[in-house]
């Protein structure tokens, strides 16, 4: 079997007191479109910060491409990363958020192109035409040289899908990428990331779109209160839980 | 139902605007007010215009007003500087370090800034001579503290070490305005905690920053006026030397103000030109220039 995009091994992590993740397991295969859906407060979402390690874990392993985040292990032993590693395995990880996080005061084309030129210190000219090609990859080409707050919310997350792919990562992150939008746009967001998952780019998608899960997902769990509830095919999850919490909840969502 | 084609567009709104008495009266008022302070400082021969027209571009004034604003730009320069990285080090999770930021600011935010510079001026009382050296071992270096800081050092100590205090709080005001998800993104780009403050967080943090530094350095244009007893030859120094010989204390007070005046006019319409830049991506059409307003209100041109 190939090594797992992301594997993690009974991943605990507590806010203080609150106990928000208890015993994750979970395996994303490369090339796979993996939902995580639940209820809010979950711990999905703190799950899928775990993985770019914006939250240490408590407990457990968690490994991206066979290696441990934020972490160093020799001779049996855990050692902290120092800030420039971490930094270093975050390039390779994309990250989509809910409220876009685009940087107000660069252009479109300044938000795709910061990162590749002062992170990987990549020559401009290069990342002016990988930028130039992204941009027209989620059918924003004609807005370039706008800034931010010119932009509808769908094509400001269409931006932040670019800005995530111009770092060339193996992996892409979605915390909920849609949940922020009006209805009429979540559909132009959406058909972005079903074409990344046809191009064969690993995603992990924190969701409340069932039917996109339905359509797109490969692998799904359903996540309550700090653990996976239910895991399987999408298709038929969905349509055929067997866990009671779960299909309390999607007769909530259906 | 009927429809804007079949009817066609109405007739536009032509209404009689609704009258605003007290303004004519307000006006009035004013008009009369400013003619009997006019008189006032054109009749009263006490003014004495004329010296006071003889002495403003006098050399030493002139020298004064140079020494002004360089005493303003490179203690302003001092306290953005040093307040930034103050700023950074009261954000930062080292106790030690957030603690000496603390320190700083108490001391030097809780006395007077006069007595700071009077305290730098004669740190020769208390320390006879500065040196380099391990403590209570060998010294590399030292001279006399009066040689080491001279009267413009001592200024510039004062003024911008005070400064600092303030303007760390300004700056950490600024950073703490940007949303958390801003550096969270950056972050996940893989950038470094000193990128992203570089790069995302400082432009940004600008828009809140700006306007307050922009008071202080009025401020300071002002306050520069103190260093007259440390004693530093500025603007306000120099005119009490005429005055002292003269004895017109009134015309030459009034004369150093108009100077203050006409500087601080600048620093406004530089602070305005400066807001605007950093207003970049946030405000959707960036205000006009007064330039630009006055083009458009009465010559009619837009754009």
């Amino acid at each position: 079997m190939t090594q797992p995009m992301v594997k993690a091994e009974n991943v605990y992590k507590s806010f203080g007191r609150l106990e928000v993740l208890k015993g994750i397991n979970i395996e994303v295969a490369p090339r796979k479109v993996f939902c995580i859906i639940g209820p809010s407060g979950s711990g999905k979402s703190t799950f899928l910060r775990c993985i770019n390690h914006l939250e240490k874990i408590d407990a457990g392993r968690l490994a991206v491409n066979g290696e441990l985040v934020g972490y160093h292990e020799r001779g049996g032993l855990l050692h902290e990363m120092r800030e420039r590693d971490v930094a270093a395995q975050r390039r390779k990880i994309g990250m989509v958020f809910q409220s876009f996080n685009l940087f107000p005061h660069m252009t479109v084309l300044g938000n795709v192109m910061e990162a590749p030129i002062n992170v990987r210190g990549e020559a401009k000219a290069i990342v002016l035409e990988r930028a130039t090609k992204l941009l027209e990859r989620v059918g924003l080409e004609d807005k370039m040289n706008n800034y931010p707050s010119q932009l509808s919310g769908g094509q400001q997350q269409r931006v932040a899908i670019a800005r995530a792919l111009a770092m060339e990562p193996e992996l892409m992150l979605f915390d909920e990428p849609t949940s922020a939008l009006d209805p009429e746009l979540v559909g132009e967001v959406l058909d972005v990331m079903r074409k990344l998952a046809e191009d064969g780019m690993t995603m992990i998608v924190v969701t409340h779109e069932m039917n996109f899960a339905r359509e797109v997902g490969d692998a799904l769990v359903f996540m309550d209160g700090g653990v996976v509830v239910e895991s399987g095919n999408p298709r038929d999850v969905l349509s055929n839980p067997q866990h009671e919490r779960t299909k309390t909840f999607l007769s909530k969502v259906l | 139902m009927s429809s804007n084609s079949t009817q066609g567009r109405p007739e536009a709104i032509r209404a009689v605007p609704v009258r605003h008495p007290g303004r004519w009266v307000a006006a009035g008022v004013i008009a009369i007010l400013a003619i009997m302070a006019v008189h006032a400082v054109i009749t009263n021969t006490r003014f004495h215009w004329a010296e006071q027209a003889k002495y403003a571009f006098d050399a030493s004034v002139i020298a004064g007003v140079k020494t002004t604003l360089m005493l303003t730009f490179f203690s302003m320069l001092i306290g953005v500087v040093l307040g930034i990285i103050l700023a950074i080090m009261r954000l930062s999770s080292n106790p030690l370090v957030s603690g000496a930021a603390w320190l700083y600011i108490w001391i030097f935010r809780g006395t007077p800034v006069l007595v700071q510079l009077l305290v730098w001026a004669s740190l020769g009382a208390l320390f006879p001579t500065l040196g380099l050296g391990i403590p209570f071992g060998h010294l590399f270096f030292s001279a006399r503290t009066f040689d080491l800081i001279p009267g413009l050092a001592a200024a510039l100590l004062g003024l911008g070490l005070n400064e600092a205090a303030y303007m760390s709080e300004i700056v950490r005001a600024g950073i703490l305005s940007v949303d958390e998800g801003q550096s969270e993104a950056a972050t996940a780009l893989g950038m470094t905690k000193m990128l992203t403050l570089r790069r995302i967080v400082l432009p940004q943090a600008m828009r809140v920053i700006v306007p307050p530094t922009g008071n202080e350095t009025i401020s300071m244009l002002k306050t520069t006026s103190l260093v007259a007893y440390v004693p530093y030859y500025e603007l306000l120094f120099k005119v009490q030397n005429i005055y002292t010989r003269t004895y017109q204390v009134m015309p030459m007070l009034i004369m150093a103000s108009l100077w203050y005046l006409a500087m601080t006019s600048i620093l406004m319409t530089g602070q305005y030109y400066i807001e605007r830049h950093f207003a970049r991506g946030s405000l959707r059409t960036l205000p006009p220039t007064p330039v630009q307003r006055f083009r458009t209100r009465f010559l009619g041109i837009s754009g």
